[in-house]
């Protein structure tokens, strides 16, 4: 390193990334003396992707549109939805609010005040088909946010798209079911990590077998750093929590090949502008080297990592909250360049609420103006080479590799989860950055300079009586149906889960009784059991 | 007496698991040399005012992201009057409304603290705040 001897004056005596990365005045080729650019760049579409893993990236197909909506009763939701999808928006992305999220239906006693209020309220098969109503799941792409109970919600997506005469071999979209970032971070987890981790896999085999073009997983970074976490944090957890999801599977006895194309990512775009595009780079590069020298596959879909991204909530103010269409661009640009598949843009108000359809609407087309009207999409990774962007790649692989091998070193990730140890990482990365904006370290615009008062939003207020049309939509389910069959389906599964078989037809099964959310995940809870985190302050 | 260490329960209340901001809040104020206990997640409002009453606590501090505020404080606020808990200062921190301020503290929120709000800033309004007796 050619670090100057003479030191003129600058700014800072340090200057480090948002995630206290430490940065040099200048690189140059002497930065790059071990960097083989036939072997750590090489060209877009090719190993180690790190230049991208299309030859034609956006000049082939622009990345997805994919705008994170859900808020109210399913019928509120698919109002949203279909205004998205006539203003341009090219595939749908659901939030699920908390009950759901943590399986229990809208009429449960820690329901109360959650229902409908941060996504879209869903207790059974009934909610599913009103949120779908006149989308055509054959050819419009969904995501899925949700976690512990995912695979009831596919079930009841499936259920839909069978009822529409949707091809399950053809359909695609994405379930998030990413259950290793729950205890990691976001901590919407209902059982214990084995027994999740079996739901999780079990949906693999499912999808490898029915739904071969589904994301089975959206392996998350996102909350991760959300939490507070470093980027090299991010990329490093993200990345071993894959590779446990494929061990996890070669020990069910499935095909490296066959199941690994179904698992894509999602990471998070933070402020730091160049911190964010090495990190990109920097995950294909490692996730090629796992799956080509760990497990050894030689089959392109399961080398190239593909990826979500999703502008930085945590990094919106609710000070000066027009600055956030800012920063959200700034953070979007950096994703494209990274070479991302979809993107999601926060909107202006989200740190007060969930967004009305006037922020939404502008954060659609803050993406439409990126494609469309600055010219980074006229040619494939247009920073590779940079000696910067280059060093700072290699520099984030290498931070992510020293914390994969200590987490193996631990007995791979659910055993480092049990020890808490990326939780605490990701409390002190959190409490350090915390601090550094208290000092003042980390300028933040609005909130800690350049303060003025402003006038407060407009923001989404949701009907409470969100609460109420759900409650009565259950009583009529539950009065409805037939009571002997759903509780006979329910048997079953419950006996299932006591053996070793796939639970996926039982959950089917089920859902098609119109057994309900809270009604399924019960019938898991009795079996599997709660799951309590060892609470670290 | 003023030497006697300030005792501060950080709660989540609710279903949400957004834990960040309680676990800084609780860092900061145990570094700024209070007494903090962390109930951890998904605490209901009973479980809440159980612990501040059994912890004997001068201050309760909620965080909620999730929007559930509205319902979860005041049930809090009643079950800690039940209880006897007249004088203990309850702050709320997270994703609230501005619209919704004044109800929350209507039922006996003291301070309600919004995102981008300094560690340093929550410390100094619960050392001021007046003693329990």
């Amino acid at each position: 390193m050619s670090a100057p001897t003479r030191k003129p004056p600058e700014r800072l005596s340090d200057f480090t990334t948002v995630s206290g990365y430490p940065i040099r005045r200048l690189y140059t080729e002497a930065d790059l003396s071990h960097w083989d650019p036939a072997r750590d760049l090489s060209l877009p579409g090719e190993p180690p992707y790190t230049r991208g893993i299309h030859s034609t990236m956006y000049r082939g197909r622009l990345w997805t549109m994919r705008q994170f909506a859900g808020f109210g009763a399913a019928e509120d939701t698919n109002h949203r939805f279909r205004y998205l999808l006539a203003h341009g928006q090219t595939g749908l992305s659901t939030a699920f609010d908390l009950p759901t999220l943590m399986g229990y239906d809208s009429d449960h006693a820690l329901a109360e005040g959650e229902v409908g209020k941060c996504g879209v309220a869903i207790s059974s098969l009934a909610d599913m088909e009103v949120l779908f109503d006149q989308i055509p799941l054959a050819d419009v792409t969904t995501s899925m946010t949700i976690n512990s109970p995912a695979a009831v919600i596919w079930a009841m997506y499936l259920a839909v798209a069978e009822k529409q005469g949707a091809d399950w071999k053809t359909m695609s979209g994405t379930l998030q079911n990413d259950i290793l970032k729950e205890y990691i971070a976001q901590k919407e987890y209902i059982y214990p990590p084995e027994p999740s981790m079996r739901l999780v896999i079990d949906t693999f085999e499912f999808g490898m077998k029915h739904t071969p073009k589904f994301n089975v997983i959206s392996i998350s970074g996102y909350h991760i750093r959300e939490a507070g976490s470093t980027a090299i944090q991010e990329l490093a957890f993200t990345l071993r929590d894959g590779m446990e999801y494929v061990e996890w599977g070669i020990r069910r006895g499935l095909p490296v090949d066959e199941f690994v194309p179904q698992l894509s990512f999602f990471f998070n775009a933070q402020n730091d502008f160049f911190e964010e595009i090495a990190k990109y780079r920097a995950a294909r590069r490692i996730w090629y080297k796992a799956m080509s020298e760990r497990y050894k596959s030689t089959n392109p879909r399961c080398l190239a990592l593909r990826f979500h991204t999703q502008t930085a909530g945590c990094s919106l103010t609710a000070q000066q909250p027009m600055n956030n269409v800012v920063r959200t661009a700034i953070q979007a640009l950096a994703g494209v360049l990274g070479g991302t598949q979809s993107l999601h843009t926060n909107s202006l108000d989200e740190a007060w609420a969930l967004p009305t359809e006037f922020a939404a609407t502008l954060a659609l087309r803050t993406q439409q103006i990126i494609a469309h009207e600055t010219g980074v999409t006229n040619t494939v990774d247009p920073l590779g080479g940079s000696y910067f962007v280059e060093t700072l790649t290699n520099e984030v692989e290498q931070g992510a590799w020293d914390y994969i091998r200590r987490i193996d070193s631990m007995g791979g990730m659910v055993a480092a989860i049990e020890k808490s140890y990326p939780q605490r990482e990701i409390a002190e990365a959190s409490y350090r950055y915390q601090m550094s904006v208290d000092k003042k370290e980390k300028i933040i615009v609005g909130v800690n300079d350049y303060v003025t008062q402003g006038k407060p939003l407009e923001i989404l207020h949701i009907d409470e009586t969100v609460a109420h049309r759900q409650a009565a939509r259950l009583a009529k389910l539950r009065n409805d149906r037939s009571s002997a069959e759903v509780d006979r389906r329910l048997d079953a599964l419950r006996k299932a889960a006591q053996g070793s078989a796939n639970l996926m037809p039982f959950i089917y099964d089920a859902v098609k009784s119109y057994a309900t959310l809270g009604e399924i995940c019960d019938s898991l809870r009795a079996v599997f059991g709660p799951y309590e985190e060892v609470a670290i302050t | 007496m003023t030497d006697k260490r300030i005792r501060v329960l950080i709660a989540k209340p609710g279903l949400d698991g957004h834990d960040r901001g309680a676990k800084i809040i609780a860092r900061a104020l145990r570094d700024a040399g209070m007494e903090v206990i962390y109930t951890g997640l998904r605490q209901t409002p009973e479980m809440i005012a159980s612990a501040a009453v059994q912890e004997d606590v001068d201050v309760v501090g909620l965080s909620i992201l999730s929007g559930a505020h509205n319902t979860l404080c005041p049930q809090l606020m009643k079950l800690l009057h039940e209880k006897g808990m007249h004088d203990v200062t309850v702050l709320v921190g997270g994703i609230i409304p501005e619209a919704d301020i004044p109800a929350l503290k209507q039922s006996g929120i003291a301070a309600v603290f919004l995102p981008g709000t300094s560690t340093q800033d929550i410390i100094a309004f619960i050392q001021a705040r007046p003693v329990r007796t």
